[in-house]
């Protein structure tokens, strides 16, 4: 495995040593390049240009996400192929028995979340629909590390595209529910995820640096946790936060959520599994 | 010794402080053991041992470390702060390609990181580096 | 024996002879330290990897003791010489008396 890094930070000290690498940084992982600045989509009206959470870690943090082996997401990524090929429910059927090839999968994750047959679907759904329709199998849990680990591994086979999501046509009304919920303040500290994401991106809020809230490195590994953390897992961490009552993974508003957030990421590249703090 | 009501209010706001300091002895004598059964309570000399540490960790869950010492039989890792010091301790074998190591490490707060080296003469060698453990603002 | 203990290790396909390669090892365990309680404030059992072994060909490159301070998934990352063709053998041991174990084959040349 060679891995060639190329990194150009044009840095500009914020607070400290940390890092904010401007938008002529790059990022390349195994020979992928992955654009981690890009010009605002125009229907993120109050950006001009989206930024990779990755570009607001410090070097140590990056650097984890600049080689497959250095990145410890890759445990739950090998999990996650042990898991495509298990056999499973009463079909006695594995991932695998279908999709032959993983490589397939190359280019979903870029269009997720997307809206099939009237219904808003996120990934952690077309896994869920294969074990339960297909399969004959329980489906997992939304955030359980075997999600995470399947949702690594597909989103991976996706890794230096361009998200494109779609926001038009039968997707329209569940995106502005969702721009709605993005500045709707919500909680005791009445806060919006604008509040910090939008409005305040590249300030230290006391010692952690905001970033745009971007999602297209999830599942992320957080050293937090030291373990795949799920989009709506992320939300509802922010929710708690601002000391607001979080909504249910996998229910209508942060799927509303999800497909607002993933549109304002249009021109970023797919980074899963990416590293954060 | 009189004790005037400011004194004690003084004081009692400073309650952690005084249980964190009461509790610096304990810590610095379990690191002094730790050092010493090492050691052997031989002299260590500073210098000899590059140790390299982020200056500011972003999460302390995950600290990156790497340390090379040449001439080194073994060397360990030593983080005084954290609840048990001993971090790691790298014993070179004789198709070691270079006395060094890379690990990640988990530390409690701001401290200093240590070094010591067993040298293959038997002398002993040391480093240290302060490495400040930031509280995420948020991160939930 | 800890569920889902997982090694990856990275070693070069081959080397020269005399050359000196970077080996990087990740292991997938919660490193418990014994320093966390629990929701009812019982002091949660240390449960971690404790030494990790390098061999060559029957001969060792690093043997390394680790201690609760180790982060969770332990990376460890050494040099190795390299002076004929065979195979490294690594060694994580656990706290619960389970011994994981990997094999990677290296040429010369």
């Amino acid at each position: 495995m060679i891995i060639k890094i190329l990194m150009t930070l044009y840095i500009t000290a914020l607070a400290g040593t940390l890092a904010w690498a401007g938008e002529d940084s790059s990022l390349t992982v195994e020979g992928q390049e992955i654009k981690i600045s890009a010009q605002a989509p125009a229907h993120a009206e109050n950006l001009d240009m989206v930024y990779s959470g990755w570009v607001f870690r410090t070097d140590e943090t990056q650097s984890l996400q600049m080689d497959d082996f250095d990145n410890p997401a890759f445990v739950f990524v090998d999990e996650g192929i042990d898991l495509f090929s298990k056999v499973d429910g009463s079909e006695v059927k594995s991932c695998a028995g279908c999709h032959t090839n993983l490589a397939d999968f190359s280019g979903l994750r870029a269009s997720m979340p997307k809206v099939v047959d009237g219904k808003l679907l996120s990934m952690e759904d077309l896994v869920n629909g294969c074990r339960v329709k297909r399969m004959g199998a329980d489906p997992w849990k939304w955030s359980g590390t075997e999600m995470t680990a399947m949702t690594a591994l597909i989103g991976l086979q996706s890794r230096g595209m361009e998200i494109q999501v779609k926001i038009d046509g039968e997707a329209a009304e569940l995106w502005k529910t969702g721009k709605e919920l993005y500045y709707a303040r919500v909680g005791q500290l009445d806060m919006s995820c604008a509040n910090c994401h939008e409005d305040n991106y590249g300030n230290m809020i006391r010692a952690d640096h905001l970033s745009q809230g971007q999602i297209n490195g999830f599942p992320t590994y957080r050293l937090k946790n030291a373990k795949l953390n799920s989009v709506h897992g992320r939300f509802k961490g922010c929710m708690k936060n601002i000391r607001a009552t979080p909504y249910k993974e996998g229910g209508d508003e942060f799927r509303a959520l999800e497909l607002y957030l993933a549109s304002r990421g249009n021109g970023l590249s797919v980074e899963t599994p990416s590293v954060r703090n | 010794m009189t004790l005037s009501r400011r004194d004690f209010v003084v004081g009692a706001s400073c309650g952690v402080g005084i249980v964190a300091f009461s509790a610096l002895p304990a810590q610095a004598s379990l690191l002094d053991e730790t050092i010493s059964k090492f050691t052997g309570g031989a002299e260590i000399i500073p210098g000899g041992i590059v140790l390299d540490t982020p200056e500011i960790a972003e999460n302390g869950n995950t600290v990156p470390i790497d340390v090379s010492a040449p001439g080194a039989a073994s060397i360990m890792l030593l983080a005084g702060g954290n609840p048990v010091p001993a971090v790691a301790t790298f014993n070179f074998g004789p198709l070691s390609g270079s006395r060094s190591g890379n690990t990640r490490i988990r530390l409690i707060k701001t401290q200093e990181v240590m070094a010591i080296a067993k040298m293959d003469d038997g002398t002993f060698r040391s480093a240290q580096a302060t490495v400040k453990v930031t509280i995420g603002g948020c991160g939930g | 024996m800890a569920k889902n203990v997982k090694p990856r290790v990275k070693v070069p396909k081959s080397a020269a002879v005399g050359e000196s390669i970077v080996i990087k090892t990740l292991i997938k365990h919660k490193m418990e330290s014994g320093q966390r309680k629990d929701k009812d404030g019982k002091t949660i059992p240390r449960s971690i990897i404790n030494r990790f072994v390098c061999d060559f060909n029957g001969q060792n490159v690093i043997d390394v003791s680790l201690e609760p301070a180790i982060s969770t998934n332990p990376f460890i990352q050494f040099e190795a010489v390299v002076l004929e063709a065979g195979e490294y053998r690594f060694f994580w041991y656990d706290d619960d008396g389970s011994v994981y174990e990997k094999t990677k084959k290296i040429a010369v040349g």
